[in-house]
């Protein structure tokens, strides 16, 4: 029990701090970074909650992809990052105000959630049965959710091909296979038959 | 003891710490789209402390499509930067209102 408080509050410390500071790097790639480890401290609590699918899921999906595609636009983009940092201390005692205000408002419910809402009478998380984490998953997602599971493909889907559209670019002046032309093409407009002199040559 | 309300708090303070990088960081386009996937971070640890706590596997699942909706939109969020400043040879947001119509 000592062990999982002390892993607890150090993963929640990493996550915390780490979050602070892709806020506040100065250099973009080093908030991707730290995205990253706050993901992976993410990860730990949700393992640490007996989700480790969703902890896997998280590692793939947010580590794997979403932050490396980050951390290619940043590298990708040539951009003064210092010209969009102005700005940074005259909006930080505002923006401080209302987090404060947020951060409080949100634990005073979290607080009154834990200990009167619907979580009141649970029992502690739930014990690890015969069940597995993912089966569990995959028992009532493969079931109960199916088409909400499809629909979350379609969204997958649209969203790559809107991102292909939107990045992808026609450059001039380079040969392209034009497939409607090929299938177009006849003998008659391919082909030209020319009788040759012997010891002429075709010429021209 | 672990409680419901640590998890809870952790989640808070996660998602204050995105609101707040979307207010200081507001010409960085960059910055703001981490900031929401933290926002969306600390809505799945809600979802995922609830599941466990209240022993119901479904907001686990909420939890996984939120993951999706999350990757979508950085995918599409990563691109229309890309191609912003392929047009502008800037990222800066406050100039983002020409790509209206």
């Amino acid at each position: 029990m000592v062990l999982q408080a002390i892993a607890f509050y150090l993963l929640a410390l990493t996550t915390v701090g780490a979050a602070l500071a892709v806020i506040t790097a100065r250099n973009p790639v080093h908030s991707v970074l730290f995205l990253i480890t706050t993901f992976f401290s993410a990860a730990g609590l949700f393992v640490l909650l007996g989700a480790e699918f969703l902890a896997m899921l998280l590692v793939v999906v947010y580590v794997g992809a979403v932050a490396v595609l980050f951390l290619f636009v940043v590298m990708m983009l040539d951009v003064d990052f210092a010209a969009l940092r102005e700005g940074f201390a005259q909006y930080l005692p505002i923006g401080l105000v209302v987090a404060f205000i947020l951060v409080v408002e949100m634990i005073f419910v979290t607080a009154s959630v834990a200990a009167n809402g619907a979580a009141a009478h649970s029992t502690g998380p739930q014990p690890t049965g015969s069940v597995t984490n993912a089966e569990a998953i995959g028992r009532v997602l493969y079931t109960d959710y199916v088409y909400l599971f499809q629909i979350a493909g379609m969204v997958l889907l649209v969203a790559m091909i809107g991102a292909i559209v939107l990045t992808l670019k026609h450059r001039d002046g380079i040969k392209r296979q034009d497939i409607s032309r090929q299938v177009a093409r006849t003998p008659a407009s391919g082909m030209r038959i020319v009788s040759i002199n012997s010891g002429e040559g075709i010429g021209e | 003891m672990i409680g419901l309300a640590n998890y809870l708090t952790v989640a808070a303070i996660l998602f204050t710490i995105g609101v707040l990088g979307i207010f200081v960081n507001r010409k960085n386009i960059i910055v703001i789209l981490m900031s929401i996937e933290l926002i969306l971070l600390a809505v799945n640890i809600n979802l995922v402390s609830f599941s466990v706590y209240l022993h119901n596997v479904v907001g686990q699942i909420y939890a996984l499509f939120v993951l999706t909706v999350a990757a979508a939109e950085a995918a599409v969020g990563l691109a229309i930067l890309v191609t912003f400043f392929r047009w502008r040879g800037d990222i800066a947001v406050d100039d983002a209102s020409v790509m209206k119509g």
